[in-house]
């Protein structure tokens, strides 16, 4: 048959058309595939890049260099060097003098205002307020301060404010370009890293907020989490692994944890609000309470780590402890549980960066207040990190915009690193038998 | 320095210290009766575990003590506690010093103890169960005293804003959640219509057509898209996608605000793609190999073998798959809450802002208010109804995936 091709079926021109088509659906199905995983990689990268590009700005930021002079007839007229009376005085007047006589043409009232909107007015007025009161010897004196400038100077000079948009339609005026144009050429006004957004808590200015507030109550309801979650977590996997009888209550309790597992986390954020804050009383917007409901939330996620790396484990090293005479517990917890360590690590680990990364049960907790001192107990009102973005993505400004996306930098760059941690654990402790 | 020694830390300090001091006594005191008597067997457990059993029995004396004062505190003075645990401590090493003789089977007693402490463990999960279902159950009955339940499901007027003053009229909110119950449904449907097709496909090209190395690199590349924080999706669709799809249907002379069901919806989708892919390359995975080589040996292409044998075959897993991606797109709150928008709005169209039940809840709960009002207690019952359906929809997926998993093994 196959030696007169013609006659053959399979060669005839319908059946190679047939092929012909069944091939292209083939190629067609393959090519499918291949877009499916382009668009997946193309929506990851661009949320990397559109977050990357908006955020990395936020990491520097405008300073000015003025010299102010520190009159004892302005900060204190008294001469008594009071605490109280240095921490009153108008400091405002002095940052404020400082900047008129730069620019002593600068008359008329409207004039004078603009130009002090140049810097940051709270962020100057306060440092320099800071400085006095630490070393009240300044007063009288002439001192070189480099202050942050006002967000919208600082946005305008990161080319984030068109300068060729009509005057009344953006937030700097031409008069006050034409300054920052001559601070910059004097070589006044330079860019440097933003050290401030990363040892400063939250504050109402854009140019002086910063995450260190919100780092310090993440840290907090992360370590309490921790606490909770991994004793427990390892403690009920163990139990239902190497203990637990095999009847109904265990059973329930099996499809009640994987059941936990995918309950949606903002109910977590019910159960803590109906049962640590109304039933208990304990106080609202608290890292402890925070901790508490992330770590009931991460805890069916650790057991099923741990029970799944207890399982991986020999029951030959069970069998071998329990011949040499140990007893069941012994064995257990003398050889089974280290053996499985590093698999209850990378386990927890990954469950304390999903609750890193968890919004919404804090938010029913009351974790959204505006706080903008650092908090220094878990019984203190703070804020998270991931709260701390919501909060700034509520702010229409592009400064905020900015600040946003660099907190969402670091949150990603913390996870990352976790992430990293947990499979370079996984990849260097990990036993197989 | 003064703040730090409060009563709590105080008492902690001398738990801590009674504790460890019972430890060593324990091991001690075991080690030392166990030489007087060298000529017998030796003693039936390691001194250590008279330890522990000192450590725990001198623990639960003193827990006891604390427990007793927090429950009676009121009627007593303020001088008994410290006596009342120094009593208890010193209880304790009475006890001990009674007990542990060579023949004391401590072990047996520890052993038992290290297993309760494991089952309390676990009942903790059971617990935290038991506390969701009743604080939902408890305060949702409270809100259907104020609102019949009946109202609450079928009503088509949502707006909780509820009476500043006894007297005003018309400001008594009304509570009929069908327009949040839709704007849940159209956004899960956006995100399932976009993540259903490019998680299978993703699934398929990598579990039938990639060669092991590219599978090694995109698979968790993929996967990555499932560990980014719902925040950062939130913000990415209010900063980008938002803007992206009002400026694209500006193109076509169509107003979209930049919060909409879309927007939301296709954000929602790009995270669950993980969820589909993973769960359906299980799935696929799961499959047997002779029924690919047996489609494969008749002359089958892999596309034909995939379409009318191993997706029929593996149908029920994906459906489980694509069931436990939706309750995971029903209970996800953040995205909604940044990109979907606030107000109720009952509408077939995803190009306008829909709200859903955990944006409700979020906005319901978040601000200063009374908690015993209709408009706090509602967002509880949309709570339980948030629960119900996700635990309705994650059995079900299990039962399926289970009976699925049996045919083939």
């Amino acid at each position: 048959m196959s030696a007169n091709a013609k006659t053959s079926i399979h060669q005839t021109d319908q059946a190679l058309g047939r092929l012909a088509k069944r091939k292209a659906k083939e190629n067609r199905f393959r090519y499918a595939g291949i877009a499916a995983v382009v668009i997946a990689m193309v929506m990851l990268g661009w949320l990397v890049v559109s977050l990357v590009g908006t955020g990395y700005t936020a990491f520097f930021q405008h300073y000015l260099t003025i010299t102010v002079t520190l009159s004892e007839s302005d900060l204190d007229p008294h001469g008594a060097r009071d605490a109280d009376q240095l921490r009153k005085a108008n400091y405002r007047k002095i940052i404020q003098q400082a900047l008129y006589s730069r620019f002593p043409d600068v008359t008329d009232r409207r004039g004078k205002r603009s130009l002090f909107h140049t810097v940051s007015a709270s962020g100057a007025t306060n440092q320099v307020r800071q400085m006095v009161y630490q070393d009240p010897d300044l007063v009288g004196r002439k001192i070189t301060i480099t202050v942050p400038t006002s967000d919208d100077v600082d946005q305008l000079l990161k080319g984030h404010i068109d300068r060729d948009a009509p005057e009344d339609l953006r937030k700097v005026s031409d008069q006050q370009i034409e300054w920052v144009d001559q601070m910059v050429a004097s070589g006044d006004l330079t860019l440097e890293f933003n050290w401030r957004f990363f040892t400063s808590a939250d504050s109402r200015d854009p140019e002086l907020a910063g995450i260190a507030g919100a780092v310090v109550g993440s840290i907090m309801a992360l370590g309490v989490a921790f606490m909770l979650s991994v004793p427990v977590g390892v403690g009920a996997a163990v139990y239902l692994e190497e203990f637990a009888p095999h009847n109904r209550l265990t059973d329930f309790i099996e499809i009640n944890i994987n059941n936990l597992a995918a309950v949606p986390s903002i109910v977590f954020g019910l159960l803590g609000l109906a049962v640590f804050l109304n039933f208990f009383g304990l106080p609202r917007s608290a890292p402890l309470v925070g901790g508490m409901v992330l770590g009931l939330m991460t805890l069916p996620t650790i057991i099923i780590a741990t029970r799944s790396a207890l399982r991986a484990v020999s029951p030959s090293i069970i069998d071998g402890a329990l011949s040499l005479g140990a007893s069941h517990t012994q064995a257990v917890f003398h050889h089974k549980v280290p053996l499985a360590a590093s698999g209850i690590l990378t386990g927890s680990i990954i469950g304390m960066a999903q609750a890193l990364g968890e919004t919404a049960p804090l938010l029913m907790i009351g974790m959204v207040a505006f706080v903008t001192e650092i908090p220094t107990s878990v019984m203190e009102p703070a804020s998270a990190l991931p709260v701390q973005i919501f909060l700034w993505s509520d702010s229409a400004e592009r400064a905020w915009a900015e600040r946003t996306s660099a907190a969402i930098i670091v949150l990603l760059l913390v996870l990352i690193t976790m992430n990293a941690i947990a499979i370079f654990l996984r990849s260097r402790l990990e036993r197989r038998w | 320095m003064q703040h730090f020694l409060t009563p709590e830390i105080m008492t902690c300090a001398f738990l801590i210290v009674g504790v460890v001091t019972a430890f060593l006594y324990g091991r001690g005191l075991a080690t030392s009766r166990a030489q007087l008597t060298a000529d017998s067997a030796g003693a039936h457990s390691l001194p250590s575990y008279h330890g522990y059993f000192s450590a725990w029995t001198v623990a639960l004396l003193a827990i006891g003590v604390i427990a007793l004062w927090v429950t009676f505190s009121g009627a007593l003075p303020k001088f008994m506690f410290p006596t009342m645990m120094l009593g208890a401590i010193a209880l304790g090493f009475i006890i001990i010093n009674r007990l542990l003789t060579p023949t004391f089977r401590a072990r047996n007693h520890v052993e038992r103890f290290v297993g309760d402490a494991l089952m309390i463990c676990s009942g903790v999960a059971v617990l935290t169960t038991f506390g969701i279902v009743l604080s939902l159950v408890f305060e949702s009955l409270r809100f259907f005293d104020q609102v019949p339940i009946l109202d609450f499901l079928t009503g088509l007027n949502w707006s909780p804003q509820t009476a500043l003053r006894e007297d005003q009229i018309g400001q008594s909110g009304s509570f009929g959640a069908v327009p949040i119950f839709a704007g849940t449904f159209m956004i899960t449907a956006v995100a399932i219509f976009i993540a259903g097709p490019i998680g299978l496909l993703i699934a398929v090209y990598l579990s039938e057509y990639a060669n092991k190395r590219t599978r090694a690199t995109v698979k968790p590349l993929v996967e990555i898209l499932a560990g980014i924080p719902t925040i950062v999706y939130g913000f990415f669709a209010l900063l980008t996608v938002g803007p992206a799809i009002r400026n694209f249907a500006e193109g076509f002379g169509l107003s979209v605000p930049t919060q909409s069901a879309i927007a939301a919806g296709s954000v929602m989708g790009v995270m669950i793609i993980p969820f589909i892919s993973s769960l359906s390359d299980d799935v696929i995975n799961a499959v047997p190999q002779t029924l690919r080589d047996g489609s494969l040996a008749l002359g089958a292409t892999k596309s034909e073998t995939m379409t009318k044998v191993i997706f029929p075959a593996a149908l029920p897993g994906i459906i489980g798959a694509f069931l436990l991606a939706v309750s995971r797109a029903i209970g996800e709150t953040m995205i909604v809450v940044m990109a979907a928008g606030r107000a109720a709005n009952l509408t077939g169209n995803p190009f306008e802002a829909v709200t859903t039940v955990t944006v409700q809840i979020v906005s319901l709960l978040t601000g200063d208010q009374e908690f015993d009002s209709a408009k706090t207690l509602a967002a509880f019952a949309l709570g339980l109804v948030l629960f119900v359906f996700t635990l309705v929809l994650n059995v079900i997926a299990l039962l399926i995936v289970r009976k699925y998993r049996e045919r083939y093994e």
